[in-house]
């Protein structure tokens, strides 16, 4: 009788105490993702596990990753936020978190700990590059090839690019200088540890552009990573710089004649901001969600939904098989030991600074 | 009545209520006058606010500067003074050190590097790595401080000193509810110790507002131990009898000693970066400060502003006025090639049959009705090297296989796209035009004798025109701002200036820039649109 009663009192206690917890919380959340399969995969992985264990919390999408620097400022500038938690690239989070529309975040506060009891920072590691980002996946942008169209001997190294003697036919290369001014300069002879010292002079961007000359005429430039997949897919290039996620899903998911290379892939990363000035009660459902929502079995699922590699060290080895292929996806992750051999990883702090540099020249370049 | 119906030789005339009738009639006519302007009061607010306002806003930002002069406001009003030359005195050092602590605590100082990152590369990382080495600085005195004392640590001496004792009460019987009562100076305090005094109020001011915290319970910035270090070196404590005299006479006593450490701010910023010691930064910041800049404009047109004036940018910096030139030539021609296709549909449209002309219109109509993007893509399917046409083109051996036609990603492309997206804005206003030309016309110069090309080009064409003036000035100012479709099929030859400002609001974050290639973009189409009117008429526009 006793017994009972104490349950009885602690039951009553505990759903006071979650019912005070709820109403401190916003039960509706807006995310913003970049649509497609990567959203798609956001949602197996982290939203709908979530929803499961808090069927009260109802979640909008909102598919504007691509605009969400310039929206953000907008949305700031006019005192309205309408979004919770922001999923952008480590670059535009470094350019959000200097333009204070971003939130710093406590990360050892803030996030679960890892699997093997490590702290947040030091399972995130390097992958923290903001003090405003939460990383969630690695991903490299890398080349893809048409293996009919390569002869016997398919490329295996990045200079097969400005090798125009073996390999004809058209190239698809971004239209922003990222990745390509760095390709240029290594197939130039530039060693991997001099790179952004070159890249930092005058001299050295000229010498990019100089070798990305040789094959301007023979390139088609795309604004957008889903055109390279098409265009390896229509036969209209030979090869092609895209995110190992988009090449993985046209190889494995729909069997195109194409082959990739992991060769001196440029390593970036994606991941969360939560936007400055949001009300008390939906930053907590935010921060609920988050540390939820990065824990190390979360970033290990969604693994099984996409080829992107999980941001912590401690989810690596969770990887599993592909929800539907039922194919390893360790193989397929950027950073697999066996892909991992030569990787280079985007220098936030020099494109920061560079960006607006380079780009003028890039672009300048590539109008004449 | 009878005054209103006499000659006007009587005197003026009188309307039925005995008022002048001029009078009357103009009361009359400014009463239709008011009503009409009600009537469209809503329409015209609606779109001075939804859609002026922002314009006029967005435009604003291509001469507004203010963020120098707000983030830093004492060095900006150093460098008024500064002649340019070298780098500049230790004065704008402490100016800067204070201006650019205070901005790191409100985390603004990495904003102010974004903005000056646009003129100057490297400003970025710069400001975000002085946010850091500023606070290391101050903390070589605050460390020396606190050696000596434990108190200098805390924060209730600090607040005794500076604090008027009112306010003291007043902020220690706070409960933490409502609204913190405003930290005030002791009186005094100012004069024996002015730095410290100026830097210990935005510190609490700031720890109260920004953070919502006592400053009873927060202790003080590095900058404010700098502030007192300095002070110390520079003032006479002996007559000060106020709190916390013995700490201060021993703290000053410190300070006069040879083994106090100190460093001049001029090498304190060395240490965060050489980029400070040179004269660049300052120069940029220079050119920076006043609240409105020309720079962004210049910026637009390939220029740049340097300490010397202006000067045109390095060769393989230009592009802006390339596109501009290129926009242009490329909306004409696409406004051109609009013309020339759509006469004929518009001339069948209103020449057959109403039966057959119905079903004309739908298929013009169609197009129309189909998204953009559905539009755009398909003519890369069409286009590509791999695409319909050029299969097409080497089945039947006209083109070899490889030489296969480069129809996309050019100039080319995007003028083909853009003309068929644009059609039906040129297909209307003609059509609505020619429907409206009596046909009697022709059959009378034919009946005189002309022949169909004089029938045609001295009778039908000239009535025409209208319809083809509404017709390009819609197409022209429709095409001079597309957007999306150069982004796709434009390759690299074909994309226009607004794909350079989409970059500039949406990725790069220069929106100065992107609002002063925007107005010049506006007033060139106004230009035109000048130009149009002295030339064509614009009374010679019709839609209808």
């Amino acid at each position: 009788m006793k017994l009972t009663k104490t349950l009885l009192a602690s039951t009553a206690l505990s759903v006071a105490a979650g019912a005070v917890a709820a109403q401190d919380m916003a039960n509706s959340m807006t995310i913003v993702s970049w649509g497609g399969a990567y959203q798609n995969s956001q949602l197996k992985a982290y939203a709908e596990p979530y929803q499961a264990l808090h069927p009260e919390v109802s979640i909008a999408w909102d598919e504007s990753s691509a605009e969400a620097v310039a929206k953000l400022r907008a949305m700031t500038e006019a005192g309205n936020i309408t979004w919770d938690l922001v999923d952008v690239e480590a670059a535009d989070s470094i350019r959000l978190c200097d333009e204070g529309l971003a939130m710093e975040i406590d990360f050892d506060e803030v996030l679960a700990e890892g699997d093997d009891g490590s702290a947040p920072t030091d399972d995130f590691g390097d992958s923290l590059v903001s003090d405003c980002f939460i990383p969630q996946i690695v991903f490299s942008t890398t080349v893809g090839y048409r293996t009919d169209m390569v002869g016997d001997t398919p490329p295996s190294d990045i200079c097969a690019l400005f090798d125009t003697e073996t390999y004809p036919g058209k190239r698809a290369l971004n239209k922003r200088p990222l990745a390509n001014v760095e390709w240029a300069l290594i197939c130039d002879g530039v060693p991997k540890e001099e790179l952004y010292d070159v890249l930092a002079t005058p001299e050295g961007q000229d010498r990019a552009l100089a070798k990305l000359d040789t094959i301007k005429d023979d390139t088609i430039w795309w604004s957008a990573a889903a055109e390279t997949p098409q265009l390896l897919a229509d036969g209209e290039v030979v090869m092609g710089s895209t995110y190992n996620g988009r090449l993985f899903s046209a190889i494995a998911e729909q069997g195109q004649p194409i082959g990739m290379l992991w060769d001196a892939q440029m390593l970036d990363f994606d991941g969360w901001i939560v936007p400055e000035g949001l009300p008390e009660d939906r930053l907590a459902r935010v921060m609920h969600f988050l540390e939820f929502a990065t824990d190390t079995q979360r970033l290990a699922d969604q693994s099984a939904y996409i080829s992107y590699g999980p941001a912590r060290a401690s989810s690596a080895p969770l990887v599993g098989k592909h929800a539907e292929l039922g194919i390893e996806m360790a193989p397929h992750m950027p950073t697999d030991p066996a892909n991992a051999t030569n990787v280079y990883v985007t220098q936030y702090e020099f494109w920061a600074d560079y960006r607006d540099d380079i780009d003028a020249k890039f672009q300048s370049w590539l109008a004449q | 009545m009878t005054d209103a119906t006499q000659p006007a030789s009587r005197g003026p005339m009188l309307a039925a209520d005995g008022t002048p009738l001029k009078k009357s009639l103009s009361r009359a006519l400014r009463m239709q006058k008011m009503r009409a302007l009600a009537l469209i009061a809503p329409l015209l607010l609606f779109v001075l606010i939804t859609f002026i306002a922002p314009i006029a806003d967005m435009l604003f930002r291509s001469v507004e500067n203010q963020i120098v002069s707000n983030t830093m406001p004492r060095t900006a009003r150093l460098l008024a003074d500064w002649d340019g030359q070298g780098v500049p005195d230790e004065p704008v050092f402490e100016a800067a050190y204070y201006d650019l602590f205070l901005a790191a605590e409100r985390k603004e100082h990495t904003r102010l590097g974004s903005r000056l990152n646009y003129e100057q590369t490297g400003a970025s990382s710069l400001f975000r790595k002085s946010g850091r080495g500023l606070e290391d600085m101050g903390e070589l005195y605050q460390d020396q401080f606190t050696d000596l004392n434990g108190d200098w640590d805390e924060p209730e001496p600090w607040a005794e000193i500076f604090g008027d004792p009112e306010w003291l009460a007043e902020q220690a019987a706070w409960d933490g509810e409502g609204r913190m009562p405003r930290f005030q100076l002791r009186e005094g305090a100012e004069t024996l110790l002015p730095r410290s005094a100026e830097h210990y109020a935005a510190f609490a001011r700031f720890t109260q507002t920004e953070d919502g915290d006592s400053p009873l319970e927060e202790e003080p910035w590095s900058a404010v131990h700098t502030a007192l270090y300095q002070d110390l070196a520079a003032a006479d404590l002996s007559g000060y009898d106020g709190p916390r005299a013995e700490m201060l006479a021993a703290a000053d006593a410190l300070v006069d000693s040879p083994e106090f450490s100190r460093l001049p701010f001029t090498d304190g910023f060395a240490e965060i970066d050489e980029a400070w010691v040179q004269p660049q930064i300052w120069q940029t910041l220079k050119l920076y400060s006043p609240d409105y800049t020309p720079g962004y404009f210049l910026n637009a047109m390939d220029m740049q502003l340097t300490p010397e004036g202006m000067e045109k940018r390095p060769e393989n910096e230009r592009i802006y006025m390339l596109l501009f030139g290129r926009t242009l030539f490329m909306s004409l021609a696409i406004t051109f090639s609009c013309v020339l296709l759509a006469y004929p549909v518009a001339y069948l449209l209103s020449n057959l049959p109403s039966r057959s002309a119905n079903l004309l219109m739908i298929l013009v109509l169609l197009p129309f009705w189909t998204s953009l993007l559905v539009r755009t893509s398909a003519w890369k399917i069409m286009l590509q090297q791999q695409g319909v046409i050029n299969d097409t083109l080497v089945w039947l051996g006209l083109v070899g296989d490889d030489a296969r036609l480069a129809m996309i990603n050019n100039q080319l492309g995007t003028i083909i796209a853009m003309t068929h997206i644009l059609l039906p804005f040129m297909i209307l206003p003609m059509y609505s035009v020619m429907s409206t030309i009596p046909p009697s016309y022709v059959r009378a110069a034919k009946s005189l004798g002309a022949t169909n090309w004089t029938t045609f080009w001295r009778v039908y064409f000239p009535q025409s025109v209208p319809g083809i003036g509404a017709g390009s000035i819609l197409v022209f100012i429709l095409s001079i701002g597309y957007y999306i479709t150069p982004e796709i099929v434009g390759g690299t030859t074909g994309t226009f200036i607004s794909n350079r400002i989409a970059y500039h609001i949406s990725t790069s974050l220069n929106w100065g820039l992107a609002a002063a290639l925007g107005a010049i973009l506006l007033a060139v189409v106004l230009v035109l649109y000048w130009a149009y009117d002295r030339i064509v008429g614009i009374d010679n526009v019709k839609l209808g």
